[in-house]
């Protein structure tokens, strides 16, 4: 077994116009998710989310506050499981409800230093 | 003498453990032999001379009585025993021999409190902590314990030798544990604990009353951490909650014969409603902390089960719980019981496809889980896995229930 990192990216400016119904419906999706993969006992983290706001820094002293609210792709969240292959790391993203909202998973091997 | 046949197992049970705590504090646990052989001839005097001449007035001040003077007996007797315990102790009583064996209610609960940290202490393995519990704690006889495990005599007496052993080896304190590291300790004593419980409520042995004392004890062990200011805390008050709404099924959950009625069987009526609204209290209490454990979901889905009637509601919030518990803590079982949980909010065809995915093609459950999920939509494999589940099955209230099952689907599929 090996440890995969996934990472979670979508255009965050659509949660902000979702009902109260349709983020719980959403959230029930993310929770059935999660626990199917824990239940296959393949869940190493749960991970968090990210805040939209943060900042980029650069060499030459440059900063640059975080761009992601206008770009459709923002990283908005991460997730640790366990796979024995890459392969079976994306099978098991291919439940990711991201996917059904125009978002997508990107699903990489960790490797241990 | 019928008055000292109940009496005696009782006061056994509740003093045993009491005695034997205080003498261990004051020796040391590497003399926990010492003190149980003191318990145990105190309560052989007490069947032979209540036998005889009746009850004394007052039964637990006449074994503390006894219980002091066997000590002071044991160790006039034996001055190196005394001389290596006198030296512990720092005592200034050693030339008159007289040593104070202190039985006041409080140090009674004291020591039984240090007691369970010393047994429940992280080097010993959660089984031997299990065995020790039941002997020195809950005053339980090897016959008893090998009853509850379904094993031999032999097997518990090693189990608690090699125990001692590392209690000896790893210089175990009975003391409370420091303020820094009271809450990880009690996590390993609240394990224990929640273990102890299964141990008799999901049990297969055939002696149901010795199950239900199991789980008695266990309550009312984790009574005494939530009595002490120092270890009532929210996840100790969460298991609590879990106890008392599993227990107030006991009576629900067997039919005369001791066979298992299943949850959805069960007479509601018979239910302990005292229990449940126990349950709901330290429940309460639980939530007013800020750290959320599996105790606290445990106790969260036990309370929906306390409410029979389905709802979508229900099952989507025992769902959630399940979900929210794996994701704290991996383990077949809750597996399982999610997807069973699943099939009730999202449907049984969802289920089957994640039921598959669990990779637990060895445990009895799962196929009687499939069995249950293919049932009505595919009865073939159904019985294909019900089968399966009937091979895996060792307790014989088990294969009775399976075997029920796969003759009520061909009686369906028939007529």
């Amino acid at each position: 077994m090996k440890d995969f990192l996934l990472l979670f990216r979508n255009d965050p400016q659509v949660a902000q116009t979702l009902s109260p119904e349709e983020l719980q419906a959403r959230t029930k999706k993310w929770m059935d998710w999660v626990g199917g993969i824990a239940a296959q006992n393949k869940l190493v983290d749960r991970g968090n989310r990210l805040s939209n706001e943060g900042a980029v820094l650069k060499p030459g002293n440059i900063i640059t506050d975080g761009p992601y609210v206008e770009i459709k792709e923002s990283l908005g969240g991460y997730t640790l499981i366990r796979a024995e292959s890459l392969e079976e790391a994306i099978e098991l993203s291919k439940g990711c409800p991201i996917l059904q909202f125009d978002g997508n998973v990107e699903v990489r091997p960790i490797n241990p230093m | 003498m019928t008055q000292t046949d109940g009496l005696l197992p009782h006061l056994f049970r509740t003093e045993y453990s009491k005695i034997t705590a205080v003498l261990c504090k004051l020796f040391g646990i590497e003399h926990v032999e010492i003190a149980e052989d003191i318990a145990s001839d105190t309560f052989l005097l007490a069947s032979e001379t209540w036998g005889i001449k009746g009850l004394p007035e007052n039964p637990a001040a006449w074994l503390y009585t006894v219980a002091k003077n066997k000590a002071k007996d044991y160790l006039k007797r034996n001055t190196l025993f005394m001389q290596k315990i006198m030296h512990q102790l720092d005592s200034n009583e050693l030339d008159d021999r007289e040593l104070e064996i202190n039985l006041s209610d409080q140090n009674i609960t004291d020591s039984q409190l240090q007691m369970m940290f010393a047994i429940c202490h992280p080097s010993i393995s959660a089984e031997a902590q299990i065995c020790l519990s039941l002997r020195v704690l809950c005053g339980f006889g090897i016959n008893e314990i090998a009853a509850a495990f379904l094993t031999s005599k032999e097997t518990i007496n090693k189990r608690l030798f090699r125990a001692k052993e590392k209690l000896r080896e790893e210089n175990v304190k009975i003391e409370f544990p420091s303020e820094g590291a009271i809450g990880e300790r009690l996590e390993t004593v609240a394990r224990t604990l929640y273990l102890l419980f299964n141990e008799g409520y999901y049990s297969h042995s055939q002696e149901s009353t010795l199950q239900k004392e199991v789980c008695y004890e266990a309550m009312r062990l984790t009574y005494f951490l939530l009595e002490n200011k120092k270890t009532n805390l929210p996840f100790i008050n969460a298991l609590m909650s879990l106890m008392c709404f599993h227990a107030s099924r006991f009576e629900a959950r067997t039919d005369g014969d001791g066979q298992t009625i299943l949850y959805q069987d069960q007479d509601e009526n018979l239910w302990d409603r005292e229990l449940i609204s126990r349950g709901n209290y330290f429940l309460n209490t639980a939530w007013q902390g800020n750290k959320i454990t599996k105790y606290h979901i445990e106790a969260g889905i036990a309370s929906w089960h306390t409410k029979k009637e389905d709802s979508a509601e229900k099952w989507e919030h025992i769902l959630q719980l399940y979900n929210q518990l794996l994701i704290i803590e991996y383990s077949p079982v809750a597996a399982l019981n999610r997807t069973y949980a699943l099939s009730k909010a999202n449907g049984k065809a969802e289920a089957v496809i994640e039921a598959e995915k669990l990779n637990l093609a060895g445990n009895q459950l799962y196929h009687l889980l499939l069995g249950e999920l293919y049932m009505g939509t595919d009865d073939l494999m159904a019985v294909d896995h019900l089968q399966k589940a009937l091979q895996l099955a060792t307790a014989k209230s088990d294969k009775t229930l399976i075997t029920n099952k796969i003759l009520a689907i061909s009686l369906l599929s028939k007529g």
